[in-house]
């Protein structure tokens, strides 16, 4: 018989099975295991069906979070699985680094009272399921229509772009600045939150599909935009991300041991530092060290979890707002925190310092008092006056955030860019200014999320199916 | 995977490849240069196109074995694939007719060095070459200079060819024999286009130099190769490589590309007996 609503609410939220923290700060192994078929269907009852539900309303990409979650209580994983393709081709991605709570699970009824369905999980469980048991199935590919597309960049918005033109019949090559495919899926988030397997066999199942990828083509130098399109790309997007490190800008920060995140974590992850000798790519020897990340978000999670798993004896979070402020997903602060990550709240750099070699070994910090709310609504930080203090540190890791790389817009002049080097884009069909080109993700918003530069892809995906057809009559 | 077409020792341990990158081979101009990984486990190292040859679509460099993925590189033969070759990467030369234009290269440098010479002779420039080395074995690409220069100096260390001594004596000679000098282009071993920034500041003479920061993507994604010049930080991989030799701060480079000595020490190790390997090869 099935369960009331009330019933219903009485099960608890199912905890995410992981590897025990002080096991896990010296692995890249993922850190949450995964589901098992029961802990799903357990999961998938305390969604009580709403009629009017309001968790879709959180994902960016409306997925049909209610259906999929009635064919896991059915036991119906595969069927789940497609449900969810339907509007999201990266499952098994979006189940694991969504931020969550703040989308979906932020708007779930259930949540009002207790704890929201855990739909991230119940979404990598069913992608992982498909894809343990090779029950995935290639969608269909449309009669082919003579029209070819080029992408630039294989993050999530290439991709996604990629997967939806090659189904509607076109011909797609896209073209990757690096040696291996995937953006900042690969160098960018750890292994032990994101396995390179699983981005891997998507990029598989696109080659599979017909995708043509191209590593080793920095469009703007190997070719323009301009030449792709003399070369007979009849539709061109443009989805490279925000690769451009800041930095803090401070006295010191070229001293040896000072990185920016995506040199860190681009050194580790694409490159497998961690394996070194065995990877020819070296990375600052942690072990023994105190390493400071700066920065409260995704990537200073990422950096700092890193760097433990290297072997710091202190790693250290440096944030210049509080524990509330911080952008990063909850999950990960929790993660980090279990994993022995010591958290430096209030606390701004002023300078880093040095030895006689040129060798970080300190950096001076002042602590700060949180006033009024700023722009973004978050409580602005005060330095408190006299309050300085130096933290010792060999490492330095740099994480608050990226701008747009800057090769694009010098090679393609006529390109409307913001001042900040973001593509203006009509958020409807993400279509530029120029004829034909198209662009979507970080490079279009700044820094965001996975899912939101997939959404973006597949928006661009059938605009320029309507254009290459001729079937939208706006030439622009 | 990109084929090499042939490979040859041009000095010990300094090896000159062709290898098939025909859009590479089309794209470059002077100045620029490729990242290259070896195979799967291989570092992304950045290396200065020296020639192309765009009808058989082929690009030419010159490796100094320093380090295990240069050393390794240095095995390779013709008919051998690198795995993976992108470019053209950096700002190329900026060329125009300064008058005289003096190229300097020390060692290794003078390839990097060569494809600007022959730029700026191509723009009309009168164009003296000084190519540096420690002993005469290590004197590269003298008769590829002699045809693009209208003068050839040639010093060494030891005084085993050419002029004893270096690069910079020559210079400060020209420059003392009242030769009016508008532009150098010196490239090599960080304290010889250090040595040569003094050389020529007294003297105002314009200098540019190629820096050879650490590298990983070489798009600007990583800041990794950042160097300071005129006080501010720059990604030598988009900003340049070439800077203004009297703006550099060349002590925060050199201690930056010391930053995995240890570390590659030990990688060194893994491949020691390479050393008797390439000493084979070139007696063969
Ligand atoms: C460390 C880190 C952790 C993160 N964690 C999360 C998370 O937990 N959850 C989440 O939702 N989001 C997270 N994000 C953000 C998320 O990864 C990005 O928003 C997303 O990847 C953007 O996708 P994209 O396709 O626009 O660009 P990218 O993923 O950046 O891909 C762009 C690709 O284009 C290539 N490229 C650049 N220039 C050129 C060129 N000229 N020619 C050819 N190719 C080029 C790049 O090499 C890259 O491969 C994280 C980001 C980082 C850096
Ligand atoms: C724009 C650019 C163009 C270059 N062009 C050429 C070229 O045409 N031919 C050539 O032989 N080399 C060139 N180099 C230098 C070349 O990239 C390095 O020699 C190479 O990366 C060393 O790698 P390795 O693993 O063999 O040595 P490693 O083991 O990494 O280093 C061995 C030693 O060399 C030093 N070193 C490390 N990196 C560099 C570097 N980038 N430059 C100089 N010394 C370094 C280290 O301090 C260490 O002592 C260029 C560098 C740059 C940035
Ligand atoms: S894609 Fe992200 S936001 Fe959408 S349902 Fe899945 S986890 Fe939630
Ligand atoms: S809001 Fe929550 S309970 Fe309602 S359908 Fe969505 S997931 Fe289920
Ligand atoms: S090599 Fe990464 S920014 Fe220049």
């Amino acid at each position: 018989m099935p369960l009331s609503n009330k019933e219903r609410m009485k099960i608890p939220r199912q905890q995410m099975p992981e590897q025990l923290p002080l096991v896990r700060n010296k692995n890249f192994a993922e850190v949450n295991l995964g589901l098992t078929e029961e802990l799903a269907r357990m999961e998938a009852e305390r969604c009580i069906q709403c009629p009017k539900p309001t968790c879709i309303n959180g994902c960016p990409v409306g997925i049909k979070i209610k259906d999929f979650i009635k064919l896991i209580s059915d036991g119906q994983f595969a069927e789940a699985s497609a449900k969810i393709k339907e509007d999201n081709m990266l499952p098994a991605i979006c189940g694991r680094v969504c931020p969550q709570e703040e989308q979906c699970e932020s708007l779930c009824i259930v949540g009002k009272k207790g704890e929201p369905v855990a739909i991230g999980r119940l979404e990598r469980f069913v992608a992982d399921y498909e894809r343990e048991n090779k029950l995935g199935k290639l969608p269909e590919v449309k009669a082919k229509t003579g029209k070819k597309i080029a992408v630039i960049g294989s993050g999530p918005a290439g991709l996604s772009c990629a997967g939806d033109l090659i189904q509607m019949g076109h011909d797609v090559t896209v073209f990757e600045a690096l040696h291996d495919l995937g953006g900042v899926l690969i160098y960018g988030i750890p292994e032990f939150r994101l396995p390179k397997e699983i981005v891997r066999l998507e990029i598989e199942s696109l080659q599979k599909l017909g995708v043509d990828f191209q590593p080793n083509a920095v469009i703007g130098l190997t070719d323009t935009v301009d030449e792709l399109m003399e070369q007979g790309y009849a539709a061109v997007f443009i989805a490279v991300g925000a690769g451009l490190p800041y930095f803090l800008n401070i006295p010191g920060e070229n001293f040896n041991g000072v990185y920016s995140s995506n040199e860190f974590l681009t050194r580790v992850n694409l490159m497998k530092a961690y394996k070194f000798p065995d990877m020819t790519t070296p990375v600052f020897d942690c072990r023994g060290k105190n390493v400071a990340v700066f920065g409260g978000g995704n990537t200073a999670m990422d950096a700092v979890r890193t760097a433990k798993r290297l072997g710091a004896e202190n790693a250290y979070i440096v944030y210049r707002r509080s524990d509330a402020e911080m952008p990063a997903r909850k999950e990960e602060i929790h993660h980090a925190k279990d994993e022995g990550i010591i958290f430096n709240y209030l606390a701004n750099p002023l300078e880093f310092l040095g030895d006689e070699n040129g060798w970080l070994k300190g950096v001076s910090l002042q602590k700060m008092e949180l006033g009024e709310p700023d722009a973004s609504g978050r409580r602005r930080p005060i330095p408190i006056a006299g309050s300085e203090y130096v933290l010792d540190i060999d490492m330095a890791v740099i994480a608050i955030g990226n701008g747009s790389n800057p090769i694009i817009r010098q090679t393609t002049p006529d390109l409307n860019f913001n001042k900040w080097g973001n593509i203006l884009v009509d958020q409807n069909s993400m279509k530029t200014n120029k004829p034909g080109v198209f662009a979507g993700g970080d490079i279009v918003t700044g820094g965001a999320t996975v899912i939101l530069a997939m959404g973006a892809g597949r928006t661009a995906a059938k605009a320029i199916n309507e254009y290459v057809l001729g079937l939208s009559n706006t030439a622009s | 995977m990109y084929r090499i077409i042939s490979a040859e020792f041009i000095a010990p341990n300094i090896k000159r490849f062709e290898i098939e990158a025909p859009k590479i081979a089309k794209k470059r101009q002077a100045g620029q240069f490729v990242i290259i990984r070896a195979n799967e486990t291989g570092e992304r190292i950045p290396l200065t196109i020296a020639d192309s040859n765009t009808e058989l679509g082929t690009i030419s460099i010159i490796v100094q074995g320093i380090g295990k993925t240069t050393l390794e590189l240095n095995q390779l033969n013709s008919g051998d694939f690198i795995r993976d070759v992108v470019g053209p990467l950096g700002k190329a030369s900026h060329i125009e007719n300064f008058g005289t234009a003096v190229s300097i290269g020390g060692g290794v440098g003078t390839a990097i060095a060569y494809p600007t010479a022959v730029a700026l002779k191509n723009a009309g420039n009168y164009t003296i070459s000084i190519i540096g080395g420690r002993s005469k074995d290590f004197v590269i690409l003298e008769d590829e200079l002699k045809k693009a220069s209208d003068e050839v100096f040639v010093t060494t260390d030891d005084g085993s060819y050419g002029i004893k001594g270096f690069v910079t004596q020559q210079l400060q000679a020209l420059i003392d024999s009242g030769r009016k000098i508008d532009f150098v282009l010196a490239i090599g071993p960080i304290p010889m286009m250090k040595a040569v920034a003094e050389t020529t500041r007294p003297y105002g003479i314009k200098t540019v130099v190629s820096l050879n920061p650490i590298m990983v993507d070489g798009t600007g994604m990583c800041g990794g190769c950042r160097a300071i010049v005129d006080n501010k930080t720059v990604f030598v991989c988009v900003d340049g490589p070439e800077f203004d030799a009297h703006k550099v701060d060349f002590l925060t480079l050199e201690r930056r590309n010391k930053i995995y000595n240890v570390e590659e020490a030990a990688a060194r190790e893994h491949i020691c007996n390479y050393d008797k390997m390439y000493t084979n090869e070139l007696n063969k």
